[in-house]
């Protein structure tokens, strides 16, 4: 599957070890979970990358005292409809402190761009190539957002406080 | 909700396969050439079990001209032709039981130029 | 009135452009239906019976004179000339096409109406009392804190695709009018023995299939921490609760598998780590969104003008109507006027385009442009003074919103059920219709006193049957149409779920058990002042069930 980064295509240098088959080496290796927390000082002992693909319904708390050296947490999107995920990106963002690749996997819709973007993943894991063409004008759809998250929008309120300069107004029946 | 295509379907008698139209949202039936007709007497009516899936399975494909079909039942007579056969039925052919507000002169045109 | 500023008018721009685009996606075949039912029912378009249905979010039951007008004009031009006033402030259309939405969303949006998050399993229009700003009860406006609220989970980049659909409601008076413990988060604004305001936090109430009275999990909560604690909340919910039963995915569902004192405690475990971070709201954030809420210049006007007392004394209608339908505000010389939309013999909470633009003009005449909706389905004048009252009437009356029956039992909410709506069983509004015409008798109604019928069409109870004081809920038995009769439910600060009457009654049958419950009541009632519900909770449904089906 394409993957983008920043609105460009980027290859996926992660070999997937799906399985319990020996890590390949000299090269970047991702692994599920399971495997991941049953062999982690040997994983963790590989001197290239390591990622773990972690499933929507574990606690990123568990996770959290191995992030220092993952290069990568892909997360994952069942059905377009189960959000478990974005909470689990901001609290790997936000709570703790997570710098390093962070992947959207699974079923994401173009619509859905600018929340995972906002949630603080910055590699989508794209299901259609015809969305990956409209990623740069979906991530441009909206200017303005209620909320802070992540990746480090400011909110609406704080905007308007601070006194930024107003934005064009649509013809408004008074 | 159940996916049309994954309910039980146990046919009993004649039935049709109606949805609605996507552009517009009106009620519509699947005819047996495989297109939609907004009228009852246009569907097509099956009667077995294995007929209605394999209406609804067209039918269901037809992504852009119609959303939503399942299978619905319809009573057959020589009198009276195809009718709707329940309440829900009758009422997606005959619009709503209730009488609905007068609409005044400016709007019933607007509506018709629509 | 709350004012939109240009971030405000820029997001629902971008809104409207966005849907623009999901429709063309749609109708050219590039996004599936099942792709696009996310997206649509994120804007508020469902798919019913004979066409598509659009929700329009009313916040906090709040609209202009404007916004009233543009309603109207949508529902002339892209539906047929009405609309329905919904259990949660809102407003439906039901005719429209969806060809024609993103033009109807375009001219909605230039009015600031939209319907964005007034369905699918998003977080819904957060609701309040009608009365807010104006009752005399009230210890400050709610309405701020819904639109701090609103303003926060819009477009929520975390809580966008939610296990279920979630339902905010605030209070801020001794009488909850805003139903707060039958939703999902409950808000009550008080004072706390140290004299400060807050909110005590209420979760996991909600109807349908599992009705449940919502748990008290914080007496109290500070302002500053308002939107911390409901984001802990959510994300609490976001996480852990079901996915796999569409009929177990409420929050109601995980509060009471994990029980409230444990539920508390997930929350209050996520909060301590954002509680201190950049939701903390600061005074100076309140205040900017507080002063974006206009009030109306109020004239200093007496209480009672005497015009008003001999108006009264000479038109025994318009005395019924005052002592009805008018209520106390907390200027002097200015009232609350409730508009009844339950004519006899009408569907509940529908008005028609020109019943809507002459209440608008009304509302730049009388009420300083202002207009409310109730989740009882109807609608509120709130600033009207007292010697406009007469000349009010006459005009509500003309165009049939003044029957006396506010909160009487000809005051009936009900979905729209089978008649309109694809996931009913039955239909609600005939029944309602039938009702209002059993009960047409104005004396009779005031004699029964505060009594309100709500009437579902399926489970999903958007009628909320559950906390009528009779409950009517429509279920299917062989192709028939058959009612589940409920007694003594309350939506208020004393909440509880009715109690079920007996076996379901068929269609033909409902009104004559209700006029037999009626008559029962009557009978049973201590003295003439004990009401309906105190009736009931007194005797039980008992000697009620005795009389309904000894005759049956």
């Amino acid at each position: 599957m394409p993957l983008i980064k920043n609105g460009s295509v980027i290859v996926d240098r992660y070999v997937h070890v799906l399985d319990d088959a020996p890590l390949p080496e000299g090269v970047p290796v991702i692994v599920p979970a399971a495997r991941f927390l049953a062999d982690v000082a040997e994983i963790l002992q590989c001197e290239t990358p390591v990622g773990v693909i972690w499933p929507n319904n574990r606690r990123v708390a568990e996770l959290a005292p191995y992030l220092d050296r993952l290069a990568l947490v892909a997360l994952v999107f069942p059905s377009f409809k189960d959000g478990r995920a974005y909470s689990q990106a901001r609290l790997l963002r936000e709570r703790y402190d997570y710098h390093g690749e962070l992947r959207a996997t699974g079923q994401i819709l173009r619509d859905q761009f600018l929340f995972l973007v906002r949630a603080g993943f910055d590699v989508l894991d794209v299901a259609k190539p015809g969305d990956i063409d409209a990623f740069a004008s979906v991530l441009k759809r909206y200017t303005v957002f209620y909320q802070t998250a992540g990746e480090g929008h400011t909110a609406a309120t704080r905007l308007r406080l601070a006194g930024k300069a107003p934005l064009s107004r649509v013809g408004e029946i008074a | 909700m159940t996916s049309p295509l994954e309910q039980k379907l146990k046919v009993k008698g004649p039935v049709v396969v109606t949805a609605n139209r996507l552009r517009d949202g009106a009620v519509i039936y699947r005819t047996a050439a495989g297109g939609w007709t907004t009228q009852i007497r246009g569907a097509a009516i099956v009667t077995t079990t294995p007929a209605a899936q394999d209406l609804l399975k067209g039918a269901v494909a037809d992504d852009v001209g119609a959303v939503g079909a399942y299978v619905a039942p319809v009573e057959v007579s020589d009198e009276h032709g195809v009718r709707p056969g329940n309440l829900r039925e009758r009422i997606r052919v005959a619009g709503p039981t209730i009488a609905l507000p007068e609409i005044s002169a400016p709007a019933l045109s607007a509506m018709r130029r629509a | 009135m709350y004012v939109y500023d240009d971030f405000d008018w820029a997001f629902l721009e971008q809104r409207v452009s966005e849907f623009r685009d999901q429709v063309r996606r749609r109708l050219s075949g590039e996004l599936t239906e099942d792709e696009f039912k996310l997206l649509r029912l994120l804007n508020g378009v469902y798919l019913q019976l004979h066409a598509y249905m659009l929700r329009i979010g009313i916040p906090y039951g709040t609209l202009s004179s404007a916004q009233m007008r543009a309603l109207a004009h949508v529902a002339r031009h892209y539906d047929r000339g009405y609309g329905h006033f919904t259990t949660r402030q809102n407003i439906q259309f039901h005719w429209i096409k969806l060809e024609q939405l993103p033009d109807a969303m375009a001219y909605l949006g230039k009015a600031r109406l939209h319907g964005i998050q007034t369905s699918g399993n998003s977080i819904r229009n957060v609701t309040t009392d009608q009365w807010a700003g104006v009752a005399p009860d009230e210890i400050e406006d709610p309405r701020v804190w819904a639109e701090v609220v609103r303003q926060h989970t819009t477009l929520h980049p975390e809580f966008s695709f939610l296990p279920r659909k979630f339902k905010i409601a605030i209070t801020a008076a001794q009488h909850d009018r805003a139903a707060i413990k039958i939703h999902d988060i409950g808000l009550r604004l008080h004072r706390n023995g140290a004299g400060e305001t807050g909110f005590e936090v209420l979760v996991g109430g909600g109807l349908g299939r599992t009705p449940f009275i919502a748990k008290s999990i914080r007496p109290f909560l500070s302002k500053r921490d308002i939107l911390s604690y409901v984001e802990a909340i959510l994300r609490v919910y976001n996480q852990f609760a079901r996915r796999d039963n569409l009929y177990k995915s409420r929050i109601k569902i995980l509060v009471h598998d994990l029980g409230a004192e444990a539920f508390a405690r997930e929350v209050e475990a996520e909060w301590q780590y954002i509680k201190d971070g950049p939701l903390a709201l600061d005074p100076a954030v309140i205040a900017e969104i507080a002063a974006r809420f206009r009030y109306p210049d109020y004239a200093r006007l007496d209480d009672d003008p005497p015009e008003l007392a001999s108006l009264r004394k000479a038109d025994r209608r318009f005395d019924k109507w005052v002592t009805n339908a008018v209520a106390n505000h907390k200027v002097p010389g200015y009232t609350i006027v409730t508009l009844s939309l339950k004519p006899e013999g009408g569907p509940p909470g529908d008005a028609t385009s020109d019943q809507m633009d002459a209440i608008a003009d009304l509302a730049d005449r009388y009420s300083f442009g202002e207009i409310r909706v109730g989740h009882e389905q109807n609608l509120v004048l709130p600033h009207v003074a007292q010697r406009d009252l007469a000349g009010l009437w006459r005009a509500l009356d003309a165009i049939g919103v003044a029957t006396p029956n506010l909160g009487l039992v000809s005051d009936i909410i009900a979905c729209p059920g089978l008649d309109y709506c694809s996931l009913a069983n039955a239909r609600s509004i005939p029944i309602a219709q039938e009702l209002t015409r059993r009960f047409r008798d104005l004396n009779l109604a005031h004699d029964l006193g505060r009594l309100h019928i709500n009437i579902s069409g399926c489970i999903n109870a958007c009628g909320h049957h559950h906390v009528g004081h009779i409950g009517i809920l429509g279920v299917e038995k062989n192709g028939e149409e058959f009612y589940q009769i409920t007694l003594g439910g309350r939506a208020d600060e004393r909440a509880e779920l009715g109690k079920l009457l007996g076996p379901a009654v068929p269609y033909a049958k409902v009104a004559d058990v209700v006029e037999e419950v009626v008559a029962a009541y009557l009978e049973l009632r201590e003295r003439p002042n004990e009401t309906f519900v105190e009736t009931i909770k007194r005797l039980g449904v008992e000697p009620f069930k005795e009389r309904v089906y000894a005759t049956h």
